[in-house]
């Protein structure tokens, strides 16, 4: 069972501690500690993700959904409790993933690849995959600041759709681009998803990408599990919960 | 210290290539291009050269040279330390979708700007050749000194870049800093014989900046041997510097996304 686990987390606590930046005048002039809210965005989620699932996460807004994506990416630490990856590389695929605006979409390729820890080689043979399925065309050799929003996601999600890694996380990014990319991507996913190699979470409010994707469903609220199980056990209620 | 090798190992391809594309992209959106990173420490010598010669009516021996080492050393210095507190900021589009330690955006721009650095002294090297500058041995020197020159200010930047996180007004501070130091450091006169002797002492010895340029000038264009226990000394405190400005960010990184 373990050897099998792709993702384990354990008593996730993430806080925000609100740090707003301090300028040097107001903290000279504010003698006394401003005092400082602690805001508990995931407080206390285990669970165990095996390999080759495909897990959505439902809850509603500023329920923890995104932090805790974040947290698995590794972007920021767990202040308490404890995300084993068992050394899959993974990428959180977002709306906008960073790129660099002068920089043109075939460099920013390279970069974001590089940053997702594969070697300049392994990007650069697969470029030509990336630039087709993301469709932009003569584009790709322009600066990314003149891209239009679609064209930016499109990007994006091609990046991490056709580098593969072994780990996705996926921050509501299925309504990318028109309705023609859109059913393209649908499938490219469906195809990444039956790989029975990779692991991937699913961060939406479309309940019917949970529906059609989703092995299983995460359902967390106020930063706490409400229920986690087999989608379609999950998910009637969360509808309910919503309705 | 394992984990700083391993991580840089694994990044510095990144930071190669982010570095590179950051050149090529300063090329493209700008009229003159490439030919910007001549002109610029070229115009900027002849200003000094003009405060220097006309204003104040001091020269030295090979005045240009002595500008323009003067001037490469401290553009370096200077601009990676501004850039570096914004670094986060700036980068918030990669910093917040993906981890990577937060000192090899740093090392992307010292890159972009040793590579500049290493246009003028292309530029000092054509001087010297145009005055006929007689070049010993101890040109050698130089490479110490460099290294000395790339710790300390990695050290000050990656101190700066985590403060800058969190302090919002830092960067003028920073700025003024800069400005204080640059007129203290003598890039465009010298300290030794415009300052009175205990204060120039201090200023050479105390001032990281001022102490280099002074011997990158001395080993290249005078011929004459830098001050080597002081070398030692900043040697010492660049890498010191380095230590402890990659163990903060290590220490606070994951904490940076919450407050951009």
């Amino acid at each position: 069972m373990d050897e099998k686990c792709a993702i384990e987390i354990k008593d996730l606590v993430i806080r925000y501690r609100c740090l707003n930046k301090i300028s040097i005048r107001k903290s000279l002039f504010k003698l006394k500690k401003s005092n400082i809210e602690i805001v508990e965005a995931v407080s206390g989620v285990s669970c165990k993700v095996p390999k080759g699932e495909i897990m959505g996460i439902v809850g509603k807004n500023g329920s923890g959904k995104s932090t805790m994506l974040r947290a698995i990416a590794g972007i920021f630490a767990p202040d308490e409790g404890s995300i084993d990856l068992h050394g899959h590389n993974v990428s959180l695929l977002s709306i906008g993933v960073g790129f660099q605006k002068n920089l043109t979409g075939r460099e920013n390729i390279l970069l974001s690849g590089m940053l997702l820890g594969f070697t300049e080689q392994q990007v650069r043979s697969k470029t030509d995959e990336i630039i087709e399925f993301s469709e932009l065309g003569k584009f790709i050799d322009r600066p990314v600041k003149t891209y239009s929003s679609g064209m930016y996601s499109k990007l994006a999600f091609s990046i991490t759709a056709v580098l593969e890694a072994e780990i996705m996380l996926i921050d509501e990014v299925l309504s990318v681009g028109d309705a023609k990319f859109k059913k393209k991507s649908f499938r490219k996913m469906k195809s990444l998803i039956n790989d029975s190699n990779r692991t991937v979470i699913i961060v939406s409010h479309n309940n019917e990408t949970i529906r059609k994707l989703c092995n299983t469903v995460l359902w967390l609220h106020d930063g706490k599990v409400k229920m986690q199980g087999k989608t379609e056990d999950v998910l009637p209620h969360y509808e309910e919960f919503m309705a | 210290m394992n984990r700083f090798v391993n991580d840089v190992k694994k990044y510095m391809e990144y930071a190669v290539y982010s570095a590179k594309s950051m050149l090529k992209a300063e090329v493209s959106n700008s009229h003159l291009s490439w030919a910007w990173w001549i002109l610029d420490p070229l115009l900027f010598m002849m200003v000094y050269s003009f405060i220097s010669v006309v204003v104040f009516g001091r020269s030295e021996k090979y005045l240009a040279a002595f500008i323009f080492i003067g001037l490469s050393s401290w553009n370096f210095f200077s601009i990676t330390i501004k850039q570096s507190v914004k670094l986060v900021t700036r980068n918030s589009g990669i910093v917040s979708k993906i981890y990577m330690p937060k000192y090899i955006l740093i090392f992307t721009q010292m890159m972009v700007n040793a590579f500049k650095m290493t246009i003028s002294y292309i530029l000092v090297i054509g001087v010297m050749v145009i005055y006929q500058v007689p070049v010993t041995y101890k040109i050698v020197y130089v490479v110490p000194l460099l290294v000395a020159l790339f710790t300390i200010t990695f050290g000050i930047s990656a101190l700066c870049l985590h403060f800058g996180v969190f302090v919002e007004d830092l960067f003028n501070v920073i700025n003024i800093l800069l400005k204080l130091v640059f007129y203290l450091s003598g890039v465009f006169y010298n300290i030794t014989k415009r300052v009175d002797p205990p204060y120039s002492d201090i200023l050479l010895k105390l001032n990281p900046v001022a102490y280099l340029m002074q011997s990158m000038r001395e080993c290249m264009i005078y011929s004459s041997t830098p001050d080597l226990k002081w070398m030692c000394i900043w040697l010492a405190i660049g890498f010191s510097l380095s230590a402890i400005g990659v163990y903060v960010i290590y220490k606070y990184e994951n904490s940076y996304v919450k407050v951009i």
